[in-house]
């Protein structure tokens, strides 16, 4: 429907995705997780082409996409930061530090910043409260981790 | 059909087996307040979500509360639709709901008509206890619906309507918690989604979350302008439902009402759609026989089935769903525009005006007549031929402004030339009535012979999809119907694969056909309404001394006048038009 911007290569990928659950509009949830495992985010024009192929409107799918926190329209960063909030991380102050996050990177939960380096998540326990708070960046963890560290491991990676 | 018996507050009842409670209560006359279920059993649509809580009952036995929409009727049951706990429950659900519900009730275009302003009245509610966060949406305004979704209590019924009876699937639930919104994808404007327009929506909301854009204030102007020479006409099916706005019964007809009421708002010239109605089958008709003519002599390219083409929610459908299928349409313009055409081309030429000094307004059970009129292919530079479209409710509005004792008006007349119609046009207002007032004229046309039965039963009715072969002295016409672009979409994909074998197709948008329009007074799911003004359509017909378009007399002398024949050169730059791919007119924004 809409003016797809997608490459030929790239919409043939999504197609074999729905076509392997049967281009079913009940697998809408599945298809939707193994593309964005594909395209790291949900952009608009990825949207408009399962809405296509599993033959359900887009609103449906926009709708969707838009329930479930776990999809994203925003693409992750190269660096994407995950703040957890679990029970343990909270009261040990990881609001604090997600606060810090946001003040030095200038972008709200769930953004990505302009030049794509950081983008900014919540998570729920990791299963290391001995260690909280606790953060991840990409695989690695920070423990212990108070608001003034914030810029000095944020400069580990903006070099 | 397997009976079970239960109690419903006190009284033993015997009732059908796998039907809810809430319509076991209903069919014994316990009337359960309801708020997002909505019904339309004649056409067999149904929302239910669950979602809203105010159908609540007890039911002996069960721990929790129950919704009567969503539970269903066991041997035994013992229910209460009215104990404290019930009606403690009921109020507590609906003060939350009116919690972040905007109290502008004064200026609402709902109010009087709203559900939950009627619910807040029946529960007895004086204050809001809990004080929250109110949404802020912006508001989104298309050239015929408006969205204000601050007020929608997300009972989904537009969404329903809009993907199962129409599968437009322009509207869905986005979001989540206190964000969540019904939306068009992406959260972008109705007009650059799907939307056909058919207003549905608006019909199906039971607040004020989704109106029509009411354009009464300039119909006054127009009319206050001494320069202007304000012209009116009607559509069939706002004659056989405006009496429901002033207490009348469903199924009233109240045309004469209607014309006089007219006259005492001001409009200069009281005309009638139906004239364009029987206008709009000489030229349709005409179109048909030539294709089955052209056919028939082994022409390949002619294109069977001819769809009709009144209908705007329709032709958005097409034109969105159907790009390439552009040139099976009828070209002919709906009657609105026609009118429009006519009268701004004929009639000021006639009364010896400037086509800018007349204004023509339509009245219309439509939302989405509001966007056929502002279609650029029907204006000549900048000027509409149709330059406000009403809906019956905004009809309505205007006699209660001007302060017009409805009931008590007298019966009278259209004014001519462009106010005499036949039996044939009105029918147009409901379901099947378009190809049946075809059939009539296209039969004589064909076979030179007279019809001495008018009425063809066969094509009556209000099954979603509808076959009929109609004998034209011999040749087998095959005809289709649909009501509901579900059911068009059904028709269409079978045509698509080319062996459907139907020579003419009709589709209207609404549930009856105009009748159930979307500009019409509201019904809140009652069907019977609708079964109501279908049978008074049927009688206005039966009442009329000339029931063939082609046997009007004023429609003779426009030809005779002025288009000469029928699809010839005038007719093909005034009353014909043609269709534009709008498949790709969802842009993706950033």
């Amino acid at each position: 429907m809409a003016k797809v911007k997608l490459s030929e290569s790239k919409i043939n990928k999504i197609k074999e995705i729905c076509a392997s659950f049967g281009n079913k509009p009940g697998e809408a949830i599945n298809v939707l997780h193994k593309v964005q495992g594909e395209f790291g985010y949900l952009p608009a024009e990825v949207q408009e082409v399962i809405a296509q192929e599993l033959n359900v409107s887009v609103a449906q799918i926009y709708g969707i996409v838009t329930f479930y926190s776990f999809f994203t329209m925003t693409p992750k960063g190269e660096f994407p930061i995950s703040v957890c909030m679990g029970t343990a991380c909270y009261v040990r102050g990881a609001e604090k530090v997600l606060d810090e996050f946001k003040r030095e990177l200038k972008i709200g939960v769930g953004q990505t910043t302009p030049d794509g380096k950081f983008s900014l998540n919540c998570l729920r326990c990791v299963g290391a409260c001995g260690l909280a708070p606790v953060v991840l960046i990409g695989e690695k963890v920070y423990g212990r981790l108070t608001p003034d560290g914030v810029k000095d491991i944020l400069n580990e990676y903006r070099s | 059909m397997e009976k079970i018996n239960i109690i419903i507050d006190n009284k033993p009842l015997q009732v059908e087996k796998g039907q809810t409670v809430l319509k076991a209560a209903r069919a014994a006359g316990i009337d359960i307040p309801t708020l997002c279920y909505y019904e339309l059993d004649g056409v067999k649509l149904e929302n239910r979500p669950g979602g809203c809580r105010m159908c609540v009952v007890e039911i002996e036995g069960r721990k929790n509360l129950a919704p009567a929409c969503a539970t269903e009727v066991a041997e035994g049951m013992v229910i209460h639709t009215c104990s404290l706990r019930v009606v403690n429950a009921r109020r507590t659900v609906l003060e939350l709901i009116l919690s972040d519900h905007p109290a502008d009730c004064l200026i609402c275009p709902k109010s009087g008509k709203c559900e939950l302003q009627d619910l807040a009245q029946r529960l007895g509610v004086r204050e809001i206890p809990y004080q929250g966060e109110q949404s802020t949406y912006r508001k989104d305004m298309s050239p015929a619906i408006i969205r204000d979704v601050d007020k929608c209590v997300m009972c989904r019924r537009c969404e329903t309507v809009c993907n199962v009876w129409q599968t437009v699937g322009a509207l869905s639930a986005v979001n989540r918690g206190f964000q969540a919104v019904v939306a068009p994808a992406f959260e972008q404007d109705l007009a650059k989604s799907p939307c056909t327009m058919c207003g549905q929506c608006v019909m199906a909301c039971p607040v004020g979350a989704l109106s029509e854009v009411d354009l009464t204030r300039q119909v006054i102007t127009a009319i206050s302008d001494p320069k202007k020479t304000v012209v009116v006409q009607t559509a069939p099916a706002v004659r056989v439902a405006l009496g429901e706005e002033f207490g009348m019964e469903p199924g009233s007809i109240v045309t004469g009402q209607m014309a006089s009421a007219l006259r005492r708002i001001g409009f200069d010239y009281i005309f009638d759609t139906d004239f364009a109605a029987d206008l709009t089958i000489m030229e349709e008709g005409t179109e048909l026989l030539t294709r089955i003519d052209k056919f028939t002599k082994g022409d390949k390219n002619v294109k069977l089935p001819i769809l009709t083409s009144c209908c705007p929610g329709w032709v958005n459908f097409f034109e969105t769903n159907y790009p390439d299928m552009l040139d099976v349409p009828s070209t002919a313009k709906s009657p609105q525009q026609m009118f429009g055409a006519v009268a701004k081309n004929y009639l000021a030429n006639k009364l010896g005006i400037k086509r800018e000094d007349m204004v023509v307004v339509s009245i219309m059970p439509c939302v989405a007549k509001k966007f056929e009129s502002q279609r650029e292919e029907f204006k000549e530079n900048g000027n509409p031929d149709v330059d406000y479209s009403l809906t019956t409710r905004e009809l309505a509005e205007l006699i209660r402004q001007f302060n017009i004792d409805f009931k008590t008006l007298p019966v009278e007349d259209f004014d001519n030339p462009l106010g005499e119609s036949t039996g044939a046009a009105v029918i147009f207002g409901a379901t099947g009535g378009v190809i049946e007032a075809a059939t009539r004229t296209a039969y004589e046309l064909f076979t030179g012979k007279k019809l001495e039965k008018v009425d063809f039963t066969e094509l009556r009715g209000l099954e979603g999809v509808r076959e009929a072969t109609v004998d034209f002295n011999g040749t087998p016409i095959k005809i289709g119907i649909a009501h509901g672009l579900s059911n068009a979409r059904k028709l269409l994909d079978e045509v698509k694969k080319g062996n459907s074998g139907f020579h003419a197709i009709e589709v209207m948008a609404c549930p009856g056909g105009c009748i159930g329009g979307a500009g019409q007074p509201f019904h809140h799911g009652n069907f019977d309404i609708i079964r109501k003004r279908q049978e008074a359509i049927y009688r206005e017909d039966a009442g009329k001394p000339i029931r063939k378009s082609h046997e009007n007399p004023y429609i003779q002398t426009l030809y005779k006048e002025w288009l000469g024949a029928p699809c010839g050169e005038i007719s093909h730059h005034l009353l014909h038009t043609h269709y534009f791919d709008k498949s790709k007119h969802i842009e993706i924004e950033g």
